[in-house]
């Protein structure tokens, strides 16, 4: 494994086309292994969509990459990852430091039970980005003009944030996780709690978000996937069993499993 | 014990009810029960009570009213020569008749009448038992016929028993509320009966308590001082001296308990702590009474410090540790049921483990937080029987808690054990501090819902 490292840093990390790479990567929930021998390239400013049926390990594998899974007890990873060339695993690196770099948004919107505007500080804050209150004000409002929130808010700062529809709740917590600035951000069927209306302005934002932040998404939904990703990875029963381009993987698949979930056959 | 037999009975055909009703609710619906209108259980419901509730009504107004009625009807027969007597003397007849009555050994000069009238009471108890059991009986089984016989596929039973449950609710939340209403009216009662003897501003602001009234006239040192303020200074030095130790050590252990012990871990440390709460106060009182102390006492000689053997420091101390539990299991509780996503939301912003429990746990817990401390309070401004044994009975006004200093609820204990007139300023003062002190509590309360609804960060 330390062989695969070394040879990954043989161009350099910092401007390789790879933000993100997996070698190798199990995962073990207790004795029951949910994720096997991962290999994965996550390209920099791309959408790369994890898909696959319920259970196959995707939210798994998204939960390694900014180490999620040290929160569950009995959860362990083995294999490599590393961003920009560094492995996070690495006992050197805070995994406090590493969230901040990828950050992440959740199935279900779960703003903090504190005001808007505190909901999009608490970040910076904590990392000390905006220390006076002209440069949080600034980052509240950028953050929420970004994730396309800031017209419906910005006379209501000050209520709280549970208080906003769901759509708005998730939009809410996508300015939150860009507030601190990450460089990845990782998406958990961010839209599964949403109308069509509400999810198409969160795929719109999505694409806007491309431009300065590597993006992965997981997603139930084949058109989805379709329309926001350049990358999509299909997952099945913790293997990764094919991953390529979009375009490519959705009209000419390679693995006859991934046909049969695309076409519907199974899933 | 025949009493016993009736009510067994009564159960037994409720439960026969019950069955009956059930089972001819499916032969009514011919077999297919989706045609009842209601469920066949509640139907088996209706029946059953309509069978037991009138017929245990009767027996509970019986039981409630017999006595007297007899009586009654034993007085009108007694000879005149014992009505001549006096009220007092009268009772007492009446009593040792019972007494014959029932079989116990009687002493005094017992009459022929009084023999006579025995026997008619006795005669007339069973007399009237057994014509309350037979119609009591009738009754049930007159309600389970009715019962019964009105099943029918269109009878709304489901409805009606539940219009009978909710009545039996509102039944028991009533008693419950007049009961405490009762109790807030007799303590305005006897402390207005007070303040009739003291002014109110004497009781309100003044310095001193000295309870003790001259009984007889001219005893020296008898005028009595009814000044709270010593009391009330005493109940918040010990509280707070308390709540000194409870809230940080519970919350700590909460914090603990709910956001870094393993789940092996909790499950022995949790029951442990609450065993805490299982300790009998007396127990508690010794232990600072006897072990804690005389550890301050000779820990401020080492010091050369003046530390009575009874501090408000010892007992606050200990009252302090009884409320741990309380504090640290509620907390715990609350804690605990603030979701993970939450938690998740803020690890995923890169929180230490420590900001996201001040930052988003514990602000999303505040209410129940508040909550066990309000309820450590009460329980410390309530303590009695540690401050009794732990600080004394002295009433000093003190803020110095190396000083021996009493509490409310003490001086309450002390005001009415042994023999008391009920109508003496001493007495009636205990129903004006029981007064202030349930004043004192419900602001509290009240201050505390206030600050709980202002800063609660309401999760969904
Ligand atoms: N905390 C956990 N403890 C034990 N097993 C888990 C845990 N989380 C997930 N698993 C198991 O790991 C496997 C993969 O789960 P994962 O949540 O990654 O699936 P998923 O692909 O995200 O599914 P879905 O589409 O339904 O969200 C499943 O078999 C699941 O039961
Ligand atoms: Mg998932």
């Amino acid at each position: 494994m330390a062989m695969a490292a070394e040879n990954l840093m043989v161009q350099n990390p910092e401007t390789s086309d790879h933000k993100m790479i997996a070698r190798d990567v199990s995962v073990y929930y207790g004795e029951a292994q949910a994720l096997k021998n991962v290999d994965l390239d996550i390209g920099r400013n791309e959408v790369t969509s994890l898909i696959g049926p319920s259970g196959c390990g995707k939210s798994t594998f998204l939960r390694c990459l900014n180490r999620m899974n040290d929160v569950i007890d009995g959860c362990r990873v083995v294999g490599d990852i590393t961003l920009d060339g560094h492995d996070i695993y690495d006992t050197k690196l805070d995994v406090v430091q590493l969230r901040a770099r990828v950050g992440m948004v959740f199935q279900k919107p779960n703003p903090f039970p504190k005001s808007i505007y505190d909901n999009i500080a608490y970040g910076p804050r904590i990392h000390g980005l905006g220390e006076a209150k002209s440069d949080t004000d600034e980052i509240v409002e950028r953050s929420l003009t970004r994730a396309g929130l800031w017209k419906e808010v910005k006379d209501r700062l000050d209520k709280p944030g549970t208080g906003l529809s769901g759509g708005q709740q998730q939009r809410l917590c996508i300015a939150r996780a860009i507030a601190v600035n990450p460089e990845v951000i990782l998406m958990d069927e961010p839209c599964s709690a949403l109308d069509p209306i509400a999810t198409a302005k969160i795929e719109e934002l999505i694409d806007e978000l491309r431009q300065n932040f590597t993006i992965v998404i997981v997603t139930h939904s084949m058109q989805q996937a379709a329309r926001v990703s350049q990358k999509t990875a299909f997952f099945h029963l913790g293997d990764l069993v094919e991953c390529g381009d979009t375009q490519q993987l959705f009209t000419n698949p390679n693995d006859e499993r991934t046909q049969g979930y695309i076409t519907g056959r199974f899933g | 014990m025949s009493l016993l037999i009736l009510a067994a009975t009564l159960l037994l055909l409720t439960l026969a009810g019950y069955y009956m009703g059930r089972g001819r609710s499916v032969a009514v619906s011919g077999g297919s029960t989706h045609r009842l209108h209601s469920r066949p259980q509640y139907y088996g419901v209706y029946v059953a009570l309509w069978c037991g509730m009138p017929s245990f009504l009767l027996l509970a107004l019986w039981l409630a009213l017999e006595p007297q009625i007899v009586e009654m009807i034993l007085v009108s027969n007694l000879p005149s020569n014992i009505l001549e007597l006096s009220e007092d003397q009268k009772a007492l007849v009446i009593n040792q008749i019972t007494h014959l009555a029932l079989g116990g050994i009687v002493g005094g000069n017992i009459t022929p009448e009084m023999e006579a009238a025995a026997r008619d009471y006795a005669a007339m108890r069973q007399t009237g038992f057994a014509a309350m059991a037979v119609l009591v009986l009738c009754i049930a089984i007159a309600g389970l016929a009715l019962g019964r016989k009105r099943i029918a596929t269109t009878l709304r039973a489901r409805n009606q028993v539940e219009t009978v449950v909710s009545a039996v609710m509102i039944v028991a939340s009533t008693i419950a509320i007049a009961t405490t209403v009762g109790i807030v009216l007799s303590l305005l009662f006897e402390a207005s009966r007070f303040f009739t003897k003291v002014p109110v501003t004497d009781f309100l602001f003044g310095l001193q308590w000295s309870p003790q009234t001259a009984l007889r006239e001219g005893q020296v040192g008898g005028s009595g001082a009814f000044g709270m303020l010593p009391l009330f200074a005493g109940t918040l030095l010990i509280t707070f001296i308390a709540m000194c130790v409870a809230v940080p050590v519970g919350l700590y252990s909460a914090i603990y308990m709910s956001e870094y012990a393993g789940p092996r871990m909790r499950a022995v440390a949790k029951p442990i702590l609450e065993v805490l709460a299982g300790i009998p106060t007396v127990v508690y009182g010794f232990f600072a009474a006897l072990t804690v102390a005389p550890f301050f006492r000779n820990t401020g000689q080492a010091l050369s410090l003046d530390v009575s053997s009874e501090s408000a420091l010892a007992a606050g101390m200990v009252i302090g540790i009884m409320s741990i539990p309380f504090v640290s299991s509620l907390s715990d509780d609350v804690m605990n049921s603030v979701p993970q996503t939450l938690r998740d939301g803020a690890y995923a912003l890169g929180a230490t483990k420590s900001e996201t429990i001040k930052q988003v746990v514990l602000p999303a817990a505040l209410p129940g937080i508040v909550g066990s401390v309000l309820l450590a309070v009460s329980r410390a401004i309530g303590e009695t029987m540690i401050v009794v044994m732990a600080a004394g009975l002295a009433a000093n006004l003190t803020a110095n808690p190396l000083e021996a200093v009493t509490t409310v609820t003490v001086q309450i204990v002390t005001l009415l054990v042994g023999d008391q007139e009920f109508d003496s300023a001493k007495t009636l003062s205990a129903f004006a501090l029981g007064l202030m002190l349930f004043v004192v509590t419900l602001t509290l309360n009240v201050i505390a819902l206030r600050v709980v609804r202002k800063y609660r960060e309401k999760y969904d």
